[in-house]
């Protein structure tokens, strides 16, 4: 019980890692990363300066890193304990594998619709 | 009696060697975390399931032709514009709540109030927007297993017009981005309980404002699944 207010108290040395000016950084990264989206969304698609099938990829990589930002910041999953981050980022690994054999199957409802 | 400790009597103190968290974070923080892991799969499997059914379609209605109104005023020819607007709003009350964090840090709890609005405004904003969309889209025949007659605004020149790939569309869209709503919704009213907690008195109490972290933690989750249902709705 009386362990509580002080595990608390330990903490407050390890969450230094976000300061204002910091958190202004972020945001604009975000905010930059959503406009470079959108010009190349409303902009170099329609006007055929980058082809879809290489527009997507781009898409996925920048919201990777969007989600990225988000989690090591202002989740500030970085400055936790290696073992936290650890214990949440490798189970969201099995995602892959879902996405891998979705694909596969979503190939085999190809072959099923025609 | 020698000064020296054998090596089997010495306290160990690394972070496996018991007697504290390994993790150092309490334990409500922690069970937050894997909360919101197990919501990342939930999330997951309804976008990879959306993916799946997509990549295995000849047609699918095009993003830029379906979402290209402003509801209230722009009808037509305005593609991405509202939700940009919508991820513009979620990002900036993320933003809110992490100075909210901040300002629990360094105990100052009229400040943390202050954020703590702000971050429930745009929570209901983000709502609201979320509501009009759902109404213009419902307006033009979009709802759960339903769609409008003329499909032919909402496919792209030369793709052929599938009444089979709208329905899913439709079931797809609502079903996620409703889940999603749900979501923001919890959210915000959690974040207005914390806010009433902060305005008693309940953390200054406490020594610690701990309790905006974890809710910090799911707020944030929800801007960070909106990430993703923005790339893989809107744009793809």
């Amino acid at each position: 019980m009386s362990s509580e207010p002080t595990d608390a108290h330990a903490e407050h040395g390890e969450h230094e890692g976000m300061t204002k000016k910091r958190i202004v950084a972020i945001f604009l990264y975000l905010l930059g990363i959503t406009v470079v989206e959108f010009i190349i969304a409303l902009w170099l698609v329609p006007t055929g300066y980058i082809p879809i099938q290489y527009a997507n990829p781009i898409y996925i990589v920048l919201t990777l890193f969007k989600a990225f930002l988000i989690v090591a910041y202002f989740m500030h999953l970085k400055f936790e304990k290696i073992g936290l981050a650890l214990a949440i980022i490798v189970p969201i690994l099995f995602i892959i594998g879902l996405i891998l054999v979705l694909t596969n199957e979503s190939h085999y409802w190809v072959d099923l619709r025609v | 009696m020698s000064a020296q400790v054998s090596p089997i009597d010495e306290v160990k103190s690394t972070p496996w060697s018991g007697g504290r968290s390994p993790f150092n974070v309490e334990y409500g923080k922690m069970m937050m975390w894997f909360f919101l892991l197990s919501d990342a799969f939930t999330f997951s499997s309804l976008l990879i399931a959306y993916g799946a059914l997509r990549f295995s379609s000849n047609s699918w209605p095009a993003p830029d032709l379906v979402f290209q109104s402003v509801p209230g005023l722009i009808e037509h020819g305005a593609p991405l514009v509202f939700v940009g607007l919508m991820t513009f709003i979620l990002i900036l009350s993320s933003v809110t709540m992490v100075l909210a964090v901040e300002a629990g840090h360094r105990m100052a709890k009229k400040e943390v109030v202050k954020w703590m609005i702000f971050t429930i405004i745009g929570g209901f904003t983000f709502l609201g927007c979320q509501a009009l969309e759902w109404t213009h889209l419902h307006s033009e025949g979009f709802w759960w297993s339903s769609i409008p007659t003329d499909l032919t605004e909402y496919f792209h020149k030369g793709a052929p017009l599938s009444t089979t790939y709208t329905h899913q569309f439709a079931n797809l869209f609502f079903t996620i981005t409703g889940f999603h709503g749900f979501h923001v919704f919890s959210g915000v009213i959690i974040n207005i309980i914390i806010t009433i907690n902060v305005l008693l008195g309940t953390y200054q109490k406490r020594g610690s404002y701990l309790m905006i972290e974890k809710v910090g933690l799911y707020w944030h989750f929800v801007d960070l699944v909106w990430v993703f249902v923005f790339t893989f709705f809107y744009l793809v």
